[in-house]
């Protein structure tokens, strides 16, 4: 079969190929990964020094609750549904994903939803000013005009959502070689088959929260409040039955692209290979109970915030099992350092500081002090930034010579690394201080003793900016000028994709299914 | 020879502001123990994780930096061939385990100190509103707002955590605060007391602390930690602590603070304002208390906070602009000023809101205006 499709924009409107869309999703996270990051620019050039000096302090929550709205649903999620399109059909060796039409309306729906969502800017009271997490009252009878806007958008992202972790779950479980039983699935194949029900279960439940928002807002009903009868908190539960599950959706793909690279660079087999699945099957069945450890100071009945708090604190059991597993794989390998293999080592060590902060967040008594300030801000950058994002940093250096055929430049990968490594540290490590020392989130202007730490946390933000900005011309030259890359371009790699496909993999890959031991 | 010595004394100077720089910082890079017994707890279960996790860290991060060193490709070019322990994995699922119960005890003890708010022997309503606290004393006829002090500046010790009127309570009693609010939810947090609860309109929260008789006459401040709108960072939580002599003493003259105010509220009521008179008081109200929201040149920010120039409220009938700055606007920020401000501070503030910034309706609102109003309530 020849690589038989349309030329031009048609190609990209029309496409069912599982590699085409894969790459839309990726360069649509990375634009969305930029506008997000400009946001997240602005909020930290007003907080480089106290006083209100570049935007007014309504603006500013425009900035924040866009910025996490664009890096929750525009860049991080839609990053891992691109490595998945490319990843998940060359690894167990189907030919496309087993639904390619709604693969194509699935990535399609995503540039409206955002349009809808970012043109919420330029409306009369401005975009959402509630936060990612628009608690009501504050969303609903005080919401901007534009909240509706944004109620459809997240609709729209969230049926996008759904229809992508249907297509994973139906082509795992229907499209497999024969010979590749679920138990020799490569790792990232299962984290996104775990992800993909997360998905499922969830995205329904943010539906349901931003509906009765809608309701509440323009047709007289009173879910959330509490002047109507309605219950403020019942939204928080409800928003975190959805929320805390989400950040798995976030990482659990991520967890599955270091555990490929880390054996590949320690030319070593994953060290428990069942454990790790088992381990990304509890989490994810652990964080349906665990949701209400983000409102411990909502006024919980006592036997409640114990049963979160001890809950919470079981997830570091597996999560532990992951790290030290992949320590294992790495024990008395045969180590070398590409940048897949940066960046993945990095994600482990900063995951797990992130975890950390983590378990101290879990222990209600101390969660009063930490909860809303900025020490919460640093925990889930850490887990986020360095987590996702290095997670899918490491995987395209890792598979672009697959995807491209052409290898990047190990130097400015490396150099791109440790910009990455240091900036990465530099922004969010202060704002663990910053929120030790009593500096709540969500403010636009601070106490002259939270200064040094912002000021920190601000340089290195723009460094951070900068140096993702150095990622794109990387790419960028890679796919104009890198070197041919071969077939196998790594030494310790396995699996299907290095094996059975030459680099790069042509346009349609396993039309008859190759054999699998 | 003076070049060098000026070099010198640089570096000297240099070196001593960095050194007392790392050493500022380091007092700073904490959590403060604050002041309470169960700050004092939190605090040291704080302290307890974070030593549990630096040595889970030491023993984690240095193995990998070993394998780092020692079997990078260089050093150990033939890989092990292992890739499963059911021993090692039985061990590292069963260490983790203890070691979270070794923190969830006294973690379980403590919270449920911290949320036994039984047996309080005073009680104090906190209201959150914005971007306002609102404080009452439950067993004493005292009530009052607590509002940003916007008159400091960045370069001010306080600055963002000072209000006009701090909530003033007894050392070395069980205090209980019942946090509510009448808008969104804010919250309400003082570090030093290890005191967090979110302010919920609707639902009745409580808390409480009891501040050991040593620390009477101190001030602890902290801020709202949850987004409330705008000004969400301008609403700080300031508390002073005094003897439980000197607390009944403010109690005294608190109450013949009211009694005074209402005996000048009532002579206020009994005159008939002039036009200038009113102006200037109400402009005064209106730059403290409207402008943040209508913007003092009355063009609001629309549409969460509407104009007042040309604004058919500010035209219309002086009936329903009384209304709705004595009684607020439910479902938005417009807030209830009635309880706020004096009759003779809300007939000004709506006086000059009908004829500032072109307004010109030349409507009078006398004091005896706003007692009418009330009373017809």
């Amino acid at each position: 079969m020849g690589d038989h499709h349309p030329t031009g924009f048609t190609r990209w409107l029309y496409t069912t190929n599982h590699k085409d869309i894969g790459s839309m999703y990726l360069w649509f996270s990375f634009v969305m990964f930029l506008i997000g990051g400009a946001m997240a620019m602005v909020i930290r050039a007003e907080l480089y020094q106290p006083g209100l000096q570049f935007v007014e302090p309504n603006f500013f929550n425009q900035m924040t609750t866009m910025h996490g709205l664009i890096m929750v649903f525009g860049a991080v999620m839609p990053s891992m549904v691109g490595l998945a399109n490319w990843l998940i059909p060359m690894m167990i060796g189907a030919p496309d994903m087993a639904l390619p039409r709604m693969n194509n309306w699935s990535f399609w729906i995503l540039p409206f939803a955002f349009f809808l969502l970012l043109s919420s800017l330029f409306m009369e009271g401005g975009a959402p000013n509630f936060g990612w997490t628009f608690y009501a009252p504050l969303s609903t009878t005080f919401g901007p005009p534009s909240t509706d806007f944004f109620i459809l958008g997240v609709h729209m992202m969230g049926i996008s959502s759904i229809m992508g972790a249907i297509n994973v779950i139906v082509t795992v479980f229907n499209m497999r070689a024969p010979g590749m039983t679920l138990m020799k699935m490569p790792l990232f194949v299962w984290t996104w088959l775990i992800t993909a029900f997360l998905l499922i279960m969830v995205m329904p439940v943010l539906a349901g929260t931003v509906t009765m928002m809608l309701t509440d807002r323009h047709f007289g009903t009173a879910f959330f409040d509490a002047a109507g009868g309605g219950d403020p908190v019942m939204f928080q539960h409800i928003f975190w039955f959805f929320g805390h599950p989400e950040v798995y959706i976030m990482i659990l793909p991520a967890f599955g692209v270091v555990s490929e690279i880390i054996p590949t660079f320690s030319r070593k087999k994953l060290f428990g290979y069942s454990s790790m699945v088992y381990a990304t099957a509890s989490i994810a069945l652990l964080s349906f109970i665990v949701w209400a450890h983000h409102m411990f100071a909502v006024g919980m009945p006592v036997a409640g915030e114990l049963f979160f708090m001890i809950a919470t604190m079981l997830i570091a059991v597996p999560t532990g099992v992951k790290v030290f597993n992949w320590v294992a794989t790495m024990w008395q390998g045969s180590l070398t350092f590409e940048t897949p293999m940066l960046f993945s080592i990095a994600f482990v060590i900063l995951f797990t500081i992130g975890g950390f902060s983590g378990v101290m967040l879990a222990m209600a008594p101390v969660d009063f002090q930490y909860h809303d300030t900025y020490f919460v801000v640093a925990h889930f950058h850490y887990v986020l930034f360095p987590g996702a994002i290095f997670g899918t940093t490491a995987a395209v250096y890792y598979w672009l010579p697959k995807w491209a055929g052409k290898m990047y430049n190990e130097t400015a990968g490396k150099i791109h690394f440790w910009l990455s490594m240091i900036f990465v540290n530099l922004t969010f490590f202060p704002m663990h201080f910053s929120g030790l020392a009593g500096m709540p989130r969500r403010i636009p202007d601070y106490n002259m003793m939270f200064a040094d730490f912002n000021m920190w946390a601000s340089i290195g933000a723009f460094g951070l900016g900068l140096t993702q900005i150095y990622f794109l011309v990387i790419v960028l030259l890679t796919l104009k000028n890198g070197k041919k890359a071969e077939d196998k371009q790594w030494e310790g790699a396995s699996g299907l994709e290095w094996d059975a496909l030459p680099s790069p993999a042509p346009y349609h890959t396993f039309s008859t299914p190759p054999k699998v031991d | 020879m003076a070049i060098r010595r000026k070099l010198i004394a640089g570096i000297a100077s240099l070196l001593t502001f960095v050194f007392n720089g790392v050493v500022q910082a380091a007092s700073d890079l904490n959590m403060r123990p604050g002041v309470t017994e169960t700050s004092n707890e939190a605090f040291n279960l704080h302290m307890m994780v974070v030593w549990v996790m630096v040595a889970i860290s030491v023993v984690v991060f240095g193995a990998m930096i070993y394998s780092f060193i020692f079997h990078r490709k260089s050093k150990h070019p033939t890989p092990a061939k292992f890739s499963h322990s059911t021993l090692v994995e039985m061990i590292w699922t069963i260490i983790p385990i203890l070691i979270l119960i070794y923190l969830t005890i006294p973690a379980v003890k403590l919270l449920i100190k911290m949320e036994d708010a039984s047996n309080p022997e005073m009680s104090i309503q906190v209201t959150g509103s914005q971007w306002k606290w609102h404080y009452k004393y439950l067993e004493h006829d005292v009530d009052f707002f607590s509002n940003l002090d916007r008159s400091l500046t960045e370069k001010d010790e306080n600055y963002l955590l000072e209000v006009d009127n701090a909530l003033i309570i007894p050392a070395d009693t069980k205090v209980r605060f019942l946090v509510t609010a009448s808008d969104v939810i804010h919250s309400w947090w003082v570090p030093d007391l290890a005191v967090k609860k979110d302010a919920i309109p609707g639902f009745i929260n409580e808390t409480w602390t009891s501040i050991p008789a040593e620390h009477a006459g101190k001030t602890f401040r902290g801020q709202c930690t949850e987004l409330c709108g705008k000004d969400h960072g301008f609403m700080p939580v300031v508390v002073k602590v005094l003897s439980k002599a000197d607390f009944k003493a403010w109690l005294a003259q608190k109450d013949e603070e009211r009694i005074a105010a209402e005996k000048a509220a009532a002579e206020a009521a009994a005159q008939s304002w002039d036009m200038e008179k009113l102006m200037t008081l109400g402009k005064e109200v209106y730059d403290a208390k409207c402008g943040m929201c209508h913007q003092a040149n009355g063009l609001g920010l629309p549409p969460a906070f509407p104009a007042l120039k040309d604004s058919p409220i500010a035209l219309g009938p002086v009936e329903a602009h009384i209304d709705i700055v004595v009684n607020g606007k439910s479902g938005t920020g417009m807030a209830a000023y009635g309880p706020q401000l004096t009759d003779a501070e809300l007939a000004a503030v709506i006086t000059y809101e009908r004829n500032a910034w072109e307004n010109n309706t030349g409507d009078k609102v006398q004091p005896a205006d706003i007692q009418a109003f009330k009373a017809g309530n």
